[in-house]
């Protein structure tokens, strides 16, 4: 396995950061074996692999959230230790996780110095001016303007991202480990997130970045390394390998990449109609129709009103007017009403919107379907727990049993059964907001096996995505939003990423 | 495609059986107070001073037991004190006034109800965190108890009406079937019916029950209502038992209805505990502040053992699960 590491090694010989043989063991599982893995000083290192494959094990060896078993750590070339988070910050570590560490009601200064604020002339105070001089400081290396005492509450994602890499570089960090960075970001958020990688890199920081998308792979990375199962499978150059390759390397097998659907010819009877909908949260004159046997698309731009036409459908924000016909009726309520008449929604963020994480799996696969499995109203635990069996194996969610604590499960598993829970209840409309959001490969083509086969047998589905591969390959048509509308609709035929781009853009 | 599914997974476990072995602790640490109080002295183990023990205990869980459902939900309910003092100063009055213990009975179980709609309403419809609303509603109902009682105390009821909180039925007190009743009754409510299950899914993510097609405001209303109810319902059996009614006989009920949820290992968090627990936990403290009075140990104490004992069993919930995660 070294020689394979040597083969990609850059000009300069001695790594920044070396592991060697490290290997990570929880009860039943081995979670990393036998890893070895360097950073060089300068260098984007792309680190690839499904989930559960090793990466956020690595990843919390590294800046010494978990001791590895077995194995050794060298900082350029010197044999060092990492058994807690401090010796990681010695050694200049720092991760960019995906849950962001922030404090929501202080501002960008208080969280950049946080715990390391500079002491005013009164003890116990804080010198407010240097403070903010120092974070206006920070924020300048990195060439975000924005003004140091601004409440984190009020940025986006993208910023408080701006905000977590400052605290890091403020930490005189000089290994950046960054977890799926743009999974949250828009184009043009990614955009600037890249040049600000550029700019670090020039600084000689490297980065550890862990990315689910194949583009960012190539546009981005110095080297590659692909984990799975807990092993390191090939450390290559971006310049030496075709996607399908790493793909390979990922899964072990082909995988086909283009997601194949069985297109109807003509699709079913119109099961919803939304008319002239406009809701409180800012999106209005929605027009949208769709029929049984249809995949139809919802695109545009992170924020253009999508998930807000998914809640309003659903029942979850309140209309303001227009109407919405599902079966033929005219449909208002709250969700539960709009669950019992058979539409199923599929929240953009599942860990939060979607399951009780703290509940077992089969406590949530049943409980959409409380009313329908129970008619009397009295819960039989056996039954529940054949309907969860059930849906386990037809859905081939990876888990030991029904009781397994659901948030123990890997992000395309925990998908599986929030769409299982809707199954279970017999939805005839599937809303996906983001179905794929943070799920490995192999998952997504499941997931996307499973929708098509769900409206092939008659229902319909709705699906909301950031990827435009992922609405052009699968769905049968698609709406574009703008600003809160819809700009436009593309059939089948039109149905291509430029197409989706060129409505969804702003027009200044 | 099987291959795909073949990820990293732990071993299995369950809330369920995480569940089972919480309450296993909870029975041993009863059967342990009651062997070192049996030891200690000679009275303990007499039929009288169980019977009592069980009739102190069945008035703790009837107000706890309504209280366990609301903090399943994540939501406390602060006001039962002092409903059970409105509920029987009011039901106590009409039984004064109509003769009727029946009429009685009705009024302060609706009573009790009513203001735990209440408190619903402002939980539901106006988003008031519970802990604030029903905090305010403590000092709603006792402003009214006060206003209304006016410094009198209602004294005197019917004898059969007595016999609801002190009479004996093949030798055992009628609180105590009650309390076998309601106990029944609350654990397959919580753990038998739908809308059991969807009050432990409200408790454990209040957002995704509401996505998952829960009707989440209804069931906390009815959560509250039977809070309120179960106050109504003591307040009876207060009533019945001391064969008075004053203003303040509420203000020494809630927190020890807190403390028997707490240590019958109902999470505040929500989601997590049984109404079996609070009864187990209404019986550990009742067996206490027993074994206290018999080893005359002075009543100033029982505040801060009471204290003790709930960090404790707190704490040794979140260590065990800590370690099951």
């Amino acid at each position: 396995m070294s020689t394979a590491a040597l083969a990609v090694e850059p000009a300069v010989s001695t790594p920044l950061l070396e592991l060697r043989g490290i290997s990570k063991e929880f009860p039943g599982v081995k979670a990393l074996d036998d890893v070895s893995f360097a950073v060089f000083p300068g260098e984007v290192h792309m680190l690839l692999g499904e989930n559960g494959a090793g990466k956020s094990s690595l990843m919390k060896v590294l800046c010494g959230a978990y001791r590895a078993d077995a194995g050794e750590f060298y900082y350029k070339g010197e044999p060092v230790a990492i058994n807690s988070a401090a010796d990681a910050q010695k050694l200049g570590i720092a991760v960019i996780f995906q849950e962001f560490s922030l404090v929501p009601h202080l501002d960008i200064a208080q969280n950049i110095f946080l715990g390391r604020e500079p002491k005013g002339r009164i003890p116990g105070t804080i010198d407010r001016s240097k403070i903010l001089a120092d974070a206006r400081r920070v924020l300048g290396m990195i060439g975000f303007e924005i003004d140091p005492s601004t409440v984190v509450d009020k940025l986006g994602v993208a910023q408080q991202q701006m905000v977590e890499i400052a605290k890091a570089i403020s930490q005189n960090a000089r290994i950046l480990v960054m977890d799926e960075p743009t999974a949250a970001l828009s184009d043009r958020e990614t955009e600037l997130l890249f040049a600000l990688i550029a700019r670090l890199k020039a600084d000689g920081v490297s980065i550890v970045y862990i990315s689910h998308r194949m583009a960012e792979v190539f546009a981005l990375g110095d080297r590659i390394t692909v984990l799975r199962d807990g092993r390191r499978i090939d450390g290559v150059r971006p310049a030496d390998v075709t996607p399908d390759q790493l793909v390979r390397m990922m899964v072990g097998r082909n995988v086909d990449m283009t997601y194949p659907r069985n297109f109807a010819d003509k699709p079913g009877e119109v099961l919803l109609e939304v008319k002239g909908l406009s809701a409180s949260t800012g999106i209005s004159d929605i027009n949208i129709e769709v029929r049984r046997g249809e995949i139809v698309g919802l695109c545009g731009l992170v924020g253009s009103g999508r998930s807000e036409v998914a809640r309003a459908i659903f029942g979850a924000d309140p209309v303001t007017s227009g109407e919405i016909v599902f079966d033929g009726k005219t449909i208002s309520g709250e969700p539960d009403l709009a669950a019992r008449r058979g539409i199923a929604l599929i929240p953009e963020s599942r860990k939060s919107e979607g399951l009780a994480l703290l509940r077992s799996v089969g406590d949530n696969l049943v409980v959409s379907a409380l009313r329908k499995l129970f008619p009397s109203g009295l819960f039989d635990q056996r039954r529940a727990q054949r309907t969860a069996d059930g849906l386990i194996r037809q859905l081939r969610i990876a888990t030991p049993g029904a009781r397994q604590t659901v948030g123990l499960l890997s992000g395309g598993n925990q998908q599986k059964v929030v769409i299982g829970k809707w199954l279970a209840a017999g939805s005839k409309l599937f809303i996906f907001d983001e179905p794929t959001r943070g799920i490995d490969i192999g998952a997504k083509a499941e997931i996307f096996a499973l929708i098509d086969r769900l409206v092939a047998e008659g229902a319909a589905a709705l699906m909301i995505s950031s990827e435009q591969v992922e609405i052009c390959h699968v769905c049968d048509r698609a709406y574009v939003m703008r600003e809160g509308r819809i700009a436009g609709h593309l059939a089948r035929n039109e149905l291509t990423e430029e197409n989706i781009v060129r409505l969804g853009m702003h027009h200044a | 495609m099987t291959d795909i599914s073949k990820e990293a997974v732990a071993p299995p476990r369950s809330f369920l059986s995480q569940d089972a072995i919480q309450l296993f602790y909870r029975l041993l640490a009863a059967l342990l107070i009651c062997a070192v109080l049996a030891v200690l002295s000679d009275s303990f183990l007499s039929l009288g001073n169980i019977l009592n023990v069980l009739r102190q205990a069945s008035l703790t869980f009837f107000i706890a037991s309504g209280l366990t459902l609301v903090v399943l939900t994540a939501g406390l309910d602060l006001s039962v004190g002092a409903n059970v003092a409105l509920s029987a100063c009011i039901a106590g009055t009409v039984i004064h006034k109509t003769g009727s213990p029946a009429l009685g009975i009705l009024t302060g179980l609706a009573c009790g109800g009513i203001v735990g709609l209440l408190n619903g309403i402002m939980v539901t419809a106006l988003r008031i965190p519970s802990f604030i609303a029903t905090y305010g509603m403590l000092w709603v109902l006792n402003g009214l108890t006060y206003w209304y009682m006016a410094g009198e105390t209602l004294h005197g009821f019917p004898a059969g009406f007595r016999q609801i909180g002190s009479g004996y039925l093949f030798g055992l007190p009628i609180p105590v079937y009650l309390l076998l009743v309601f106990l029944g009754i609350g654990t397959l409510f919580a753990q038998r019916t739908i809308w059991g299950q969807e009050i432990y899914a409200i408790g454990a993510n209040p957002v995704a029950a509401r996505l998952s097609g829960i009707p989440v405001a209804r069931r906390l209303l009815l959560v509250y209502a039977v809070s309120g109810t179960m106050a109504g319902l003591a307040s009876i059996i207060f009533l019945s038992r001391l064969n008075s009614a004053e203003a303040d006989i509420g203000e020494s009920l809630t927190l020890p209805a807190i403390a028997a949820v707490l240590i019958g290992g109902t999470s505040l968090f929500g989601g997590v505990g049984t109404v079996f627990g609070t009864f187990i936990g209404a019986l550990i403290l009742t067996l206490v502040l027993n074994g206290m009075n018999l080893l005359s140990v002075s009543a100033n104490w029982q505040p801060l053992v009471t204290g003790i004992i709930v960090i404790l069993a707190v704490w040794l919930d979140v260590k065990t699960r800590r370690r099951a995660q």
